[in-house]
């Protein structure tokens, strides 16, 4: 393969599945701040405890990878529905002040229970033999890993578009997101609804935490270190909307990629001046309404 | 007569308890207690409290007093608050810790201006020393493994070309240069210096590394800060098929804190690292002091060249106190006891520099293996004795003011 052509193949690559990561964790994110305009700074917290629930029970409940992935969503999912129903339900119509004091101090809670429970050093996690390694297409190789994320990443695009574009549910999500009080005013319990959602999302968030481990390792302070990727995920695909996440994920994974490959110097700064660019031409995001 | 004697034995009581005055030192220890690298701080805090559990008795009726405050992140913002408050509230006799060089950087001169002596257990930015005469190192400059590193890589490894990555604040610019300086005068040449991300937050070292393979060099090298960061590179060198593509990884002992080593996957295997200390060694009573730390600290838990390099400084400052009898009011006494200083620390014998206030320490060429345990541990190849901070010796930069 010509250099250049191997360029742009490694940053689309590596970019791509940097941006299902970024998408799988922000989803949740998006949604629940579209349909009920909470600012949830404890995000990032649920999935930091995802990540600790994949250590937990591959390591000492000796859960295979895959199965304990798929126990987190649902544990931290239905988890955080407690928290919806006890704290989150008091916010709604509050203060942007008050959502973001209470979340960010669940955060800060969150932060230092695990480091009471698993201490503040790294934690890291044997992916099975199956998804290490590399895969080779051609004369060039793939890690097996980050092909795995994209798979991943595609399956939940293709499942959440369905669930979104193809159920009964998925049209009073969109109905809530676009005019709250008209959806109430028809029957549509937009309560309930935001529940539902709030659970898949914190379920998502924590599925991405642990698939985060193999990628960035897992520490307490995961809850805020990449909360500000979240956050711009969200603001430049715009809230309350798959697509608009999906395309901030890409727009930002993809750049943040190829600015680092390319100009190693200034590479952490790239992914920030687009995030500006965007939003100053359009200030509630790709998919926002205005 | 009498009236005589029992004015002499009650002066004579004076003066003993006069000498033997038992003093309460205050020391304060300024590490990153919260935040994404307070494991590091928990290496270098455990070391403290198992040297004054283990040696208390030696101050003999002298006590010493921890006070602990967070160094907070990884910029140093935090550092000058603490060390303020240490001084003035608390009235410390001693600075001890400093995990990252930009808070040493920011507690330099409240140590000048205080004429508080500031005993750094990691920080290791070379130029640091040269900020306060106050100032006396106990671990290590950037430059001394780094420095030999790029003489080994580019003698005894025989690569040509090497990439150097670090992560971008002040010790990953001086570990870079180090070894670059040195690479380029063992005939070798750096063709790529990458910058990857802050110490604040891992990034995903994939595109700075899939830059690198796609260069082709002989060698890698790369600092970043022990700990989560070291993690994330082993697995991305080995999620990338870096080995496989002939491009060899080496760098300084942060690449394989000891503590990490025996989390980290085969890909580890073959690396090669220039390091003060690491568990396997055989130093006198290095055995001794690993079986004590997981007797203390559970068995998961193990020491590092941090946890080593502050176990010294812990002894430096057992040994002012005993020299001095407990009076550290005099700064530049407590300065002048510690230059020139030796001891045999579990990275082997050291010594102060008179000169620089640095530390002068072995430096070891290890490769990763494979024990007959399973486990992964380091085997020495090479080991270069007393080496002194190069940058300091070739005055560079601001090594030389």
């Amino acid at each position: 393969m010509p250099p250049v052509a191997n360029t742009i193949v490694s940053i689309l690559f590596d970019g791509l599945a940097w941006a299902m990561f970024l998408f799988i964790i922000s989803v949740g994110l998006s949604v629940t701040m579209g349909l009920m305009g909470v600012v949830n700074l404890a995000h990032g917290a649920f999935a930091m405890a995802g990540g600790y629930l994949v250590i937990t029970a591959t390591a000492s409940w000796g859960v295979p990878f895959l199965p304990s992935l798929l126990i987190t969503f649902v544990v931290v999912g239905a988890v955080s529905v407690l928290f919806e129903r006890s704290l989150y339900s008091q916010l709604y119509g509050a203060g942007e002040l008050d959502q973001v004091l209470l979340t960010i101090g669940l955060t800060f809670m969150a932060i230092a229970t695990y480091t009471y429970f698993y201490g503040p050093q790294p934690q890291s996690i044997q992916v099975p033999s199956y998804l290490s390694g590399e895969i080779y297409l051609g004369d060039r190789s793939f890690p097996t890993y980050r092909v795995f994320l994209i798979i991943v990443g595609a399956a939940l695009v293709a499942a959440l578009w369905y669930g979104f574009e193809g159920t009964k549910i998925g049209a009073k999500i969109r109905a809530a997101v676009d005019n709250r009080r008209m959806a109430q005013s028809v029957g549509i319990n937009v309560d309930r609804l935001f529940t539902l959602t709030f659970a898949v999302g914190s379920g998502l968030a924590a599925l991405g935490g642990g698939l985060a481990i193999q990628l960035l390792g897992l520490t307490p302070s995961f809850a805020v270190i990449y909360l500000v990727f979240f956050l711009l995920v969200v603001a430049v695909g715009g809230s309350g909307s798959i697509w608009g996440t999906l395309a901030g994920a890409l727009v930002l994974g993809v750049s943040d990629t190829a600015g680092k490959y390319l100009f190693a110097d200034a590479g952490s700064f790239v992914i920030y001046a687009i995030a500006v660019l965007i939003l100053l031409v359009r200030p509630a995001g790709l998919y926002g309404r205005e | 007569m009498k009236l005589m004697g029992a004015f002499a034995a009650s002066f004579l009581t004076l003066c003993w308890a006069a000498a033997s005055h038992a003093e309460t030192i205050k020391v304060g220890v300024v590490l990153p207690y919260s935040g994404p690298n307070s494991d590091l701080g928990n290496q270098v805090d455990k070391a403290f409290d198992l040297y004054v559990k283990l040696h208390a008795k030696d101050l003999g009726d002298n006590k010493i007093e921890l006070v602990k405050r967070d160094e907070g992140p990884a910029s140093g913002a935090n550092a000058r608050t603490v060390v303020t408050e240490l001084i003035t509230n608390d009235k410390v006799k001693l600075l001890a810790g400093f995990v990252f060089s930009p808070s040493a950087i920011a507690a330099a001169p409240l140590a000048t201006q205080a004429k508080i002596p500031m005993l750094i257990a990691n920080a290791g930015t070379a130029w640091i020393t040269n900020l306060s005469p106050y100032i006396v190192r106990f671990s290590f400059s950037m430059w001394d493994p780094a420095y030999p590193m790029g003489t080994y890589a580019a003698t005894k490894l025989g690569c040509k070309t090497a990439a150097a990555g670090f992560t971008d604040f002040p010790p990953g610019q001086d570990s870079s240069l180090a070894f670059k300086t040195s690479f380029e005068k063992g005939g070798g040449k750096v063709v790529d210096e990458i910058r990857m991300g802050s110490p604040g937050a891992v990034p995903d070292f994939t595109p700075f590394f899939q830059r690198v393979k796609d260069e082709h060099p002989d060698c890698f090298y790369v600092f970043v800060p022990s700990g989560s960061h070291a993690g994330g590179v082993m697995k991305t060198y080995g999620d990338l098929g870096m080995r496989q593509a002939g491009v060899r990884l080496v760098g300084p002992m942060d690449l394989i804190p000891d503590y990490q080593l025996a989390h980290m996957s085969d890909a580890a295997i073959g690396l090669i690292v220039m390091s003060s200390y690491s568990d396997d060694l055989d130093t006198p009573g290095n055995a001794e002091f690993v079986k004590a730390w997981h007797e203390a600290y559970g068995p998961d838990s193990y020491p590092d060249f941090m946890s080593a390099a502050s176990m010294d400084t812990m002894a430096g400052i057992f040994d002012v106190i005993n020299t001095l009898h407990g009076n550290l009011d005099d700064a530049a006494k407590v300065i002048d006891t510690l230059k020139g200083w030796k001891h045999e620390g579990f990275r082997g014998p050291i010594e102060i520099d008179p000169q620089t206030r640095d530390v002068i320490q072995p430096e070891r060429a290890e490769e990763v293996i494979k024990k007959a345990d399973g486990k992964l541990g380091v085997k020495v190849l090479e080991t270069y004795p007393q080496v002194k901070d190069e940058c300091k010796e070739l005055k560079v930069g601001r090594c030389g003011s």
